[in-house]
């Protein structure tokens, strides 16, 4: 047995019904394990109090919105290049979790903004760049959305993630070099605080909980796209028979 | 091969010559957004020029945008393009050749306009200057990530509203570094930095958007 077995969809469906369990399970209990040092075993920040304990959900968020896009230009990239299916599929099943924890950046952003800064939203070179992300992911999903056509929306939408990937750090740059000429020094978000070990912990727990919740969700969801895919095929007949 | 080339921008320029109605519109659109912001903001001239540059090139990335979704769609529709595309000549040439004939049509226009509009904003000559040279540098980035747009979006539903979705966030490195150009000469912290990034852009758009237009435009074709 070959690693590329699992290439095939219909291999790789029993494969991803057998691992959902055990990704949904690890994610929730890491996420109440997460959840229990973030509010009951880190310190209160001398600054700012109690409010800063949502960077346990802001940052596991923006790492993994960042961390998405480059998984799903990764499948792109492998599906273009080697024809598989099975990539394209990935790809698609990622892009929706990815947005959601991109919206969750920015929506937990503005929540903690409010108290530590006075404000909603400031242009600064992260939030923007993190709304442009997210527009990507919107564009990414619109594009496959408007096409009809499987393949072709496949490709497409690879395309785009493919060049949008190439972008992000140009886009990234750019904005923190327009930030620095307009806003000169109001805001630094840039100065890593110094953190309690136990912060760090908590954080590291909640990011790999959100990593295992994305794998879970997106086997859930691939494997919806396999079924749809391979309807007419004698194997995804029998399952959807059985389910129903 | 730069035969093809010349004569895929011959052949562009051509039906742009004949169908001037067409180009006009994005130039007319162009001045319209641009003379609706002091509306909007009101007439002090000092605000004017703070905002300018910034409205100047918005206004312009939307114009190009709104000639792009036609930049392969009429040779899609009598059939033409999918010749273009067969023909053993290579596709990146002809997707390079329509983003070079749609900046000719589109770019050099909205460059001759540019200054008017620039003098009703407010602009000092040397802003202006700048001005110019960003738009000359900037303009050709939009028609190169543009055509990546317009051959992904070809012939579908709502293409031209998709295509705006698509293109817009990778403008915004080419609309920061042209903007920020103009105001770097009306701060006084110079030009140079922004013209220098949004020349390197250009260059980096040049080599790798025809690639990624041809292999979405085989795509759209298939």
């Amino acid at each position: 047995m070959k690693l590329y077995t699992f290439a095939s969809p219909a291999t790789f469906y029993h494969l991803a019904g057998k691992l959902i369990p055990w990704f949904a399970w690890s994610a929730g209990l890491l996420t109440l394990w997460g959840l229990y040092i973030s509010f009951f075993l880190a310190p209160t920040d001398f600054q700012q109090s109690e409010a800063y304990r949502i960077i346990f959900i802001h940052v596991p968020a923006a790492w993994m919105s960042m961390f998405i896009y480059l998984v799903m230009a990764f499948w792109g990239a492998i599906g273009l290049a080697f024809n598989t299916r099975l990539s394209f599929m990935m790809a698609r099943a990622l892009a929706p979790t990815g947005a959601m924890f991109t919206f969750v950046a920015l929506w937990t952003g503005a929540l903690w903004g409010k108290p530590m800064w006075g404000a909603w939203w400031v242009w600064d070179a992260r939030l923007t760049s993190e709304l442009i992300l997210l527009f990507l992911y919107v564009g990414i999903i619109a594009l496959w959305a408007a096409i009809d056509d499987v393949k072709r929306g496949d490709r497409a939408g690879s395309l785009l993630t493919l060049i949008g990937a190439i972008n992000v750090p140009i886009i990234y740059f750019s904005v923190i070099w327009w930030n620095t000429l307009h806003q000169g020094a109001s805001i630094s978000v840039t100065k890593a605080p110094s953190m309690a070990a136990i912060m760090l912990q908590g954080m590291l727990v909640m990011a790999v909980a959100a990593w295992f919740y994305t794998i879970a969700v997106a086997l859930v969801r691939v494997r919806r796209i396999i079924l749809e895919r391979e309807r007419h095929t004698e194997w995804a007949k029998a399952i959807l028979e059985g389910d129903q | 091969m730069h035969r093809f080339l010349l004569a895929v921008l011959r052949r562009d320029l051509t039906l742009a010559a004949r169908r001037r109605g067409d180009w006009m519109i994005a130039q007319f659109f162009f001045v319209m957004v641009a003379s609706l912001f002091p509306l909007g903001v009101g007439p002090e001239p000092d605000m004017l020029a703070r905002i300018g540059p910034g409205v100047l090139w918005v206004a312009a990335t939307l114009a190009s945008l709104l000639s792009l979704s036609r930049l392969f769609a009429d040779d899609h529709q009598d059939g033409s393009l999918e010749h273009m595309v067969l023909s053993p000549e290579p596709t990146v040439l002809l997707v390079l050749g329509k983003s070079i004939a749609h900046w000719l049509i589109y770019g050099i226009p909205v460059l001759l306009i540019a200054p008017v509009l620039g003098i009703q904003f407010n602009l000092s000559w040397d802003a202006i200057l700048v001005l110019e040279l960003s738009l000359l540098l900037g303009t050709p980035i939009l028609s190169l990530l543009g055509g990546v747009g317009a051959a992904l979006t070809l012939g579908l539903r709502g293409g031209g509203v998709l295509l705006t979705l698509l293109i817009l966030p990778l403008y915004v490195p080419a609309l920061i570094f042209g903007a920020g150009a103009v105001d770097g000469v009306m701060t006084g912290t110079g030009a140079e930095a922004h013209l220098s990034l949004l020349g390197a852009f250009m260059v980096l758009s040049l080599m790798i958007s025809p690639w990624i237009a041809a292999a979405a435009l085989r795509v759209s074709l298939e």
